[in-house]
């Protein structure tokens, strides 16, 4: 037990060695750098899958090690992305305005600056004043600090208030679809100061960089791959010693854990808001490769599917997570995608963009009742049987 | 010897029943006792009640030199206190190993980040190792606890306790489905802790109280009913009506 923590898990090394494997893969067939086979839309919906995986580690750690269903961490990965989105497009806009401005005699004035990006970026909403929130959007790295600490601090209050009552099990559950339906209404409002259901859009393009798509696509691909990576070994090295204990046994029988000293509530607390850190991360990488972000994000539905991503793949086992996700976010984007060919039936035809989701969830229901334990389960399966054929 | 655990007037009512009643009772320091009754009689509640997670509506329990009030407590401080805790039903953590269990039950700091950065040392595993073989488990060190049979469940569950290092150990029925060659190690076991800590044990069975030669309490309708010796006690007409006359 006193080995190394790689040595000890060699499945991290293991799912190490496949990304970068996939990443390389990926970018030698890409359009950006390699022989073009896979499409810059193709790299940034592959780079999206990994922003996906990286939130799906985080809900396993909740959910899947510590027994918390969380069904709101959609919220959290939203905000990430919406922090991130403020100075993408205050920067491009102010780019875009201070350029079109300098055509005239004199320098434009500062104010004549913030007027032009306020009307720019508000005018949608029939407004041209920057609200309060956007007080630091010009600050790349006080936004790239928001995209931790506001979900971080959002999971801190909301968590303290819920844990502390010991609100538990499908309770907290509805509590926590409750914050995220709540996020997108306010969301939803012009009146929120991020642009009501516009959403933050043009996120794709990076301010003051001139390389095409194709190239920046693959900036955010390796981003997002060299995050997953980091936040897999991070969350499987928490896992892997005396805390995963703890969280676990918090899972399995809390009150036990109580009664061996254990506070709980605090460790409850620390796990939620440190998933919610990772989702904001996540969030924000995902985004500008998705281009635009807009309340919709954030409903209730989304933290619900990751739920059932994840339970597809197996929870408590991290790769199980992110097996999940990437294949039932892949093949679901393909489904609706309108590339999935419809089935003639004759009387009805069976168009996939409606269908989809009944067959989601007949899978869902299919796997909660024969694998529970979902595919990850089905490799630790195979992995005993080997080892029962090898003795 | 010193008062341990004092509890003075103790009275919970669960919806207009009450389930204790104006109960007084005291532990000396390393003091082993066995508290019996009838089904229903108040013993888990009353372990309930001094582990903190019942309250209670009437009373004082005062703990320990200093006489700390354990009222109001949460169930962590007043575990982090010194007192452990045994469950009626064995309650292990199933997934994990007999020495993962044992591990996270040790005298260690519990705050999250120091168990996040904790890393086990030497005297650390031979610690461990020392509690597997006095609960008999040494053989099971590397096994996943829900393999073991009830009975040894039951001993990691006191092994948990033990590794804990409590001054007072509340015992809720640890030799219920025990084979007899089981229940006369437990009863070793629960001797042998209890020259050094407070042990209090609630059973049923009166042969296995009677293994552990110490000073019993009879528990009626959330109340004391007598006190004493065993054989003192199984002499008293109203232990006889209530309890062994049935
Ligand atoms: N949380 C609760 N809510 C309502 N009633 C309760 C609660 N806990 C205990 N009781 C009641 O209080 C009484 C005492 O219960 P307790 O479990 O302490 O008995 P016991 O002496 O441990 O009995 P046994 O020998 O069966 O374990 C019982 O009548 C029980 O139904
Ligand atoms: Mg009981």
């Amino acid at each position: 037990m006193n080995r190394s923590f790689i040595a000890r898990n060699p499945s991290v090394l293991i799912f190490l060695a496949i990304l970068a494997l996939f990443t390389l893969g990926v970018t030698v067939l890409s359009e950006g750098f390699g022989i073009g086979l896979i499409s810059t839309s193709f790299v940034k919906v592959l780079g999206k899958t990994l922003c996906l995986c990286l939130i799906a580690i985080a809900m396993d750690l909740i959910w899947g090690y510590t027994g918390i269903l969380s069904l709101g961490h959609f919220a959290f990965f939203g905000l990430g992305g919406y922090m991130l989105g403020m100075w993408l497009m205050y920067e491009r806009t102010r780019q875009i305005v201070v350029n079109s401005l300098s055509d005239g005699v004199l320098p434009p004035t500062p104010e004549e600056v913030t007027t032009g990006i306020g009307n720019q970026i508000f005018g949608v909403v029939g407004s041209s004043d920057f609200p309060l929130i956007w007080t630091f959007a010009d600050s790349l790295v006080l936004q790239l600090a928001f995209v931790v600490l506001v979900p971080g601090i959002l999971a801190l209050v909301f968590g303290w208030l819920a844990f502390r009552s010991r609100v538990t099990g499908v309770y907290l559950s509805i509590l926590t679809q409750a914050m995220t339906l709540g996020l997108s209404l306010y969301l939803f409002q012009n009146a929120s100061g991020l642009r009501g259901n516009n959403g933050l859009s043009g996120l794709q393009n990076l301010p003051g960089i001139t390389a095409p798509q194709s190239v920046v696509s693959l900036w955010f691909f390796w981003a997002s791959a060299l995050v997953l990576g980091l936040g897999y070994l991070l969350v499987a090295w928490i896992v892997s010693g005396k805390f995963g204990s703890v969280i676990r046994g918090i899972r399995d029988n809390e009150a036990r854990v109580r009664f061996l000293g254990y506070s709980v509530e605090t460790y409850k607390l620390a796990v939620f808001t440190l998933t919610a850190c990772i989702s904001g991360i996540a969030g924000a990488l995902y985004y500008p490769q998705a281009g635009i972000i807009n309340p919709a994000e954030v409903a209730p539905i989304a933290s619900i599917y990751l739920a059932v991503w994840v339970a597809i793949g197996g929870r408590g086992r991290l790769y199980g997570a992110v097996i999940g996700t990437a294949f039932v976010s892949l093949v679901s984007s393909w489904f609706t995608g309108g590339q999935a060919p419809d089935v003639p039936l004759g009387f009805y035809t069976v168009k996939w963009v409606d269908w989809w989701l009944v067959l989601l969830g007949l899978c869902f229901v299919l796997v909660t009742l024969y694998a529970p334990n979902g595919i990850g389960g089905l490799i630790d399966l195979l992995k005993r049987k080997r080892k029962e054929t090898d003795a | 010897m010193s008062t341990l655990l004092e509890v003075s007037g103790v009275t919970v009512s669960f919806d207009g029943f009450r389930a204790i009643n104006n109960l007084s009772f005291q532990i000396a320091d390393a003091e082993l006792r066995a508290v019996i009754g009838p089904n229903g009689a108040g013993k888990t509640t009353f372990m309930d009640i001094v582990t903190g997670k019942t309250r209670p509506d009437e009373g004082h329990i005062l703990w320990g030199d200093k006489s700390i009030s354990l009222i109001g407590m949460s169930e962590a401080k007043i575990a982090q206190a010194g007192i452990g805790r045994k469950f009626q039903k064995p309650t292990v953590f199933e997934e994990q190993t007999v020495q993962e269990n044992l591990m996270m039950a040790l005298r260690k700091d519990r705050a999250p980040l120091a168990v996040l950065f904790f890393k086990p040392s030497k005297t650390d595993f031979a610690c461990v190792e020392e509690l597997a073989d006095q609960i008999g488990l040494a053989d099971a060190f590397l096994r996943v606890s829900g393999e073991l049979s009830h009975g040894q469940k039951q001993w990691l569950e006191i092994g948990m306790l033990l590794a804990q290092e409590p001054q007072l150990l509340l015992v809720d029925e640890p030799a219920a489905g025990m084979t007899p060659a089981e229940r006369e190690k437990t009863t070793a076991i629960l001797v042998d802790a209890a020259k050094t800590r407070a042990v209090v044990v609630v059973e049923h069975d009166m042969e296995f109280v009677r293994r552990l030669n110490c000073k019993v309490t009879v528990l009626h309708e959330g109340a004391v009913l007598a006190e004493g010796s065993l054989d003192h006690v199984t002499k008293n007409q109203d232990v006889i009506d209530v309890y062994l006359g049935r």
